[in-house]
């Protein structure tokens, strides 16, 4: 990580209610976001990626609740009043969604997006000052100043992904999260607005939480990334080493089943997340991991730091004083059928 | 049983009749216009979903279909499937004529053409069993009415698609499958009536990543258990390697692109082949985001680029590629763009005036200086920026850039249209490969 960072999120828990038991969708989350890093958040479907993600912004939808700590700024999110939170979104805290087109008023042009959003949070700016800064960040994203009246119509999927972009960096955050901003779009447009979502550092300093299920994606435009399964952080580290040398079994799967051009033999994960009312007990991933042990369906895996600043959930990595005599021995279990494919 | 099917090696039938023979085909949406013009029937414009396609589909291949979002691969797939109606063109199936048919015949013809669509979520009925879903072509066909056989029927496709034991999800509701558990009720519904042909429409695009593999070789399988043959439509060419036969890359209503995989992926011809591998993310973090990825996105297909529909994001257009009036306010407004915030972008504007006088395609150009300023000054403006990066393509295309009385003067070199034409072992439609136009 480089730098302070601009956010810490200390054993965040996030849970839905619903009639019967809760859904745990984040689950005791600890994760740094440096200052000017781009992080990347991954896992399949149903893991709860898309909730850390705004359970970090203080977005949850009605009947979720927020437990632990989100430390920004010297203030814990978690604890702060609607009011508050919503003066912290925008200016310090930024969101871009997936679907550009349903974030975008349609009645309004994209100027008047511009004042709106820059007004709400700096009343003093003069019309002048809106204008340049405005154009300035559309500009950046690649949105010519030509069409600063138009309106959301005349724009393209990737042109309003620029455009949403450009709408959340004008007032500067410290960090942005960026939820699959790309999933809509075409290769080559996905890959431009990868290329603006990599120059963030350079261009606005500002922090990038980026959540995909793409892990080509996290490859190319992350520093450092963070892998989830059914509500917790598996494994975190950096990008290049957690590639090279995938710690915790999920993520090597996930890694093999991801399919490139410079995949030669297609792979998939037997099965699927669990749901999260009633998760596995021991280790969430058990039931689908080729290298479970007795102790993995028994007992929760207890983090450990390795070398290079990386962190992961899984008792291949011990700690060996805890594991129960026979722990290590594998695990018996009946294969799985496609009956639990995801 | 057609013993051709078993080995598919499509290169030792390409003298045999092709299953499926497109000629020519155009399939064009008119556009409506405002509520004045719907009133009295009159149409906006037309847009060229499918412009002219030629190509064959062989017995036991599979052909990738490949492009981004508005190529027209999905309006092509549809004119197959005779849920859209061709406006030219022909296309043979098994040697028949299949263009024009009334839908009472086209009826007939879908037991033997049958699709998977993107979304298994929106493909099935959230008010069906999975029994009822499946076996609804069977009842649709008038195949299959006795209720038990019907329902044996139904569990022997569940099986081939992996979904055992059957008796687990014949009951079930959509609701309680996964992803690619929907998926497989899909495809088990399109295999049902026996098809030869399968049109997939970007079948594992929604699914998650660690299952695609799954459904892939899922396809793979079934192609062998019933002997079909596929066209596999999909922006993703990651996954068509693994799957296609040859590849067709479709741009704005054409082929750009054609032939066998291997050569499609070994040595890539067209530009925009070229340009859709290079953006495909690569898990591998040594190596950094593409810069060099072409530039804006698929112009609008009610009015596409003159000449080769590529040329203006084309990173290596020339002379005779289709410049014309669209390119000046495109390369002005990625210059402003790229320099918005400095005072000159502003200045710049101030000279050129309205830009809308070039939204009329035309290979040459009158452009009026801003009020109260001279043609004079746009041109000393063109030739500055022109000065400041001479390899961009544009300048290629210009013949000719004065002052001429009121306005500037700007001439292209005329448009030519590229042609799908042999090169080595694919056909190409690209300048860069045609003698004549590059001579």
């Amino acid at each position: 990580m480089s730098g302070e960072p601009v956010l810490q999120a200390r054993d965040l828990r996030v849970y839905y209610g619903t009639p019967g038991k809760p859904v745990r969708a984040v689950d005791g989350v600890t994760l740094d976001i440096g200052e000017s890093e781009v992080v990347g958040l991954v896992g399949e479907s149903g893991c709860g990626k898309s909730t850390l993600g705004r359970g970090i912004l203080g977005l949850l939808p009605e009947g979720a609740r927020a437990d632990g700590e989100v430390i920004y700024g010297g203030r814990n999110l978690v604890t702060l009043s609607p009011r508050e939170l919503r003066r912290l979104r925008g200016p310090d805290l930024g969101l871009v969604f997936q679907e550009p087109m349903t974030r975008l008023n349609p009645l309004l042009r994209i100027s008047d997006h511009f004042h709106e959003t820059l007004k709400q949070h700096e009343a003093n700016l003069s019309d002048d000052e809106i204008r340049r800064r405005s154009l300035e960040t559309l500009g950046r994203m690649g949105i010519p100043p030509t069409r600063f009246n138009q309106y959301p119509h005349e724009f393209s999927g990737g042109m309003r992904q620029r455009i949403m972009i450009a709408l959340a960096l004008v007032l500067r955050p410290k960090l942005l999260v960026a939820d699959e901003p790309t999933t809509s779009l075409d290769v080559i447009v996905e890959g431009q607005i990868l290329a603006l979502l990599a120059d963030l550092k350079r261009n606005f300093g500002t922090a990038l939480l980026l959540i995909t299920h793409n892990l080509g994606i996290v490859a190319e435009a992350c520093d450092r990334m963070a892998v989830m399964y059914a509500g917790k952080i598996v494994e975190e580290g950096p990008v290049r080493e957690v590639f090279a040398d995938p710690a915790h079994p999920y993520t090597r799967e996930l890694l093999r089943s991801t399919i490139s051009l410079e995949t030669t033999e297609l792979h998939s994960i037997p099965g699927a997340p669990p749901n999260l009312i009633d998760p596995p007990p021991g280790c969430r991933f058990h039931p689908r991991c080729p290298d479970a042990m007795r102790v993995c369906a028994q007992l929760v895996p207890i983090e450990q730091r390795l070398d290079g600043g990386r962190r992961v959930q899984c008792w291949l990595h011990g700690p060996e004083r805890l594991i129960p005599a026979d722990g290590e021995q594998p695990l018996e279990r009946e294969a799985i059928g496609v009956a639990d494919e995801a | 049983m057609r013993p051709e099917a078993v080995a598919p090696q499509p290169e030792q039938h390409a003298d045999e009749e092709p299953l499926v023979s497109i000629r020519n085909l155009e399939t064009y949406y008119s556009i409506r216009g405002n509520f004045a013009d719907r009133l009295v029937g009159r149409e906006a414009g037309v847009v060229r979903a499918v412009d002219g396609v030629s190509l064959d589909i062989r017995r036991g291949e599979v052909l990738g279909l490949v492009g981004e979002s508005g190529s027209g691969k999905t309006t092509l797939g549809r004119t197959l499937l005779g849920l859209v109606q061709a406006t030219g063109g022909s296309v043979e199936f098994e040697g028949r004529e299949i263009t024009g048919l009334p839908e009472r015949k086209f009826r007939e013809l879908r037991r033997r053409i049958q699709v998977v669509f993107q979304d298994p979520h929106a493909s099935l009925n959230p008010a069906m069993t999975i029994a009822q879903a499946v076996g609804h072509p069977l009842q649709i066909h008038g195949v299959e009415h006795d209720r038990t056989q019907l329902r044996a029927r139904v569990a022997d496709v569940l099986e081939r698609v992996g979904l055992a034991p059957a008796e687990a999800y014949l009951d079930k509701y959509p609701s309680d499958l996964s992803g690619g558990q929907k998926q497989r009720a899909v495809i088990a519904r399109a295999l049902i009536l026996n098809p030869v042909l399968l049109v997939a429409d970007e079948p594992v695009s929604m699914l998650d990543m660690s299952v695609r593999a799954k459904i892939l070789e899922l396809m793979v399988a079934l192609k062998q258990d019933f002997e079909l043959t596929y066209l596999y439509i999909t922006h993703d060419l990651a996954t068509a390697r693994f799957f296609c036969d040859r590849i067709a890359i479709m741009y704005l209503g054409r082929i750009v692109e054609i032939g066998p995989a291997e050569a499609i992926y070994a040595d890539p011809k067209h530009p925009y082949t070229q340009a859709l591998l290079r953006a495909i993310p690569e898990p591998d973090p040594t190596r950094a985001v593409p810069r060099d990825l072409p530039r804006g996105e698929v112009p609008d297909a009610a009015s596409p680029p003159l000449g080769c529909p590529f040329h203006p994001r084309c990173p290596r257009a020339f002379e005779p590629c289709g410049w014309e009036s669209r390119d000046l306010r495109d390369l002005l407004e990625f210059r402003w763009a790229r320099l918005a915030g400095e005072p000159r972008v502003e200045e710049e504007q101030a000279v050129v005036g309205d830009l809308d006088v070039l939204d009329k395609p035309a290979p040459e150009v009158r452009l009026p200086a801003a009020r109260g300023r001279k043609p004079e000054e746009v041109v000393a403006l063109l030739e500055r920026i022109r000065a400041e990066d001479p390899q961009e393509p544009f300048w290629k295309g210009v013949a000719r850039l004065e002052a001429s009385g009121s306005h500037v003067a700007l001439d292209f070199h005329l448009p030519q249209e590229p042609r799908l034409e042999p090169v080595g072992d694919v056909s190409v439609s690209c300048h860069l490969y045609d003698s004549a136009a590059s001579g």
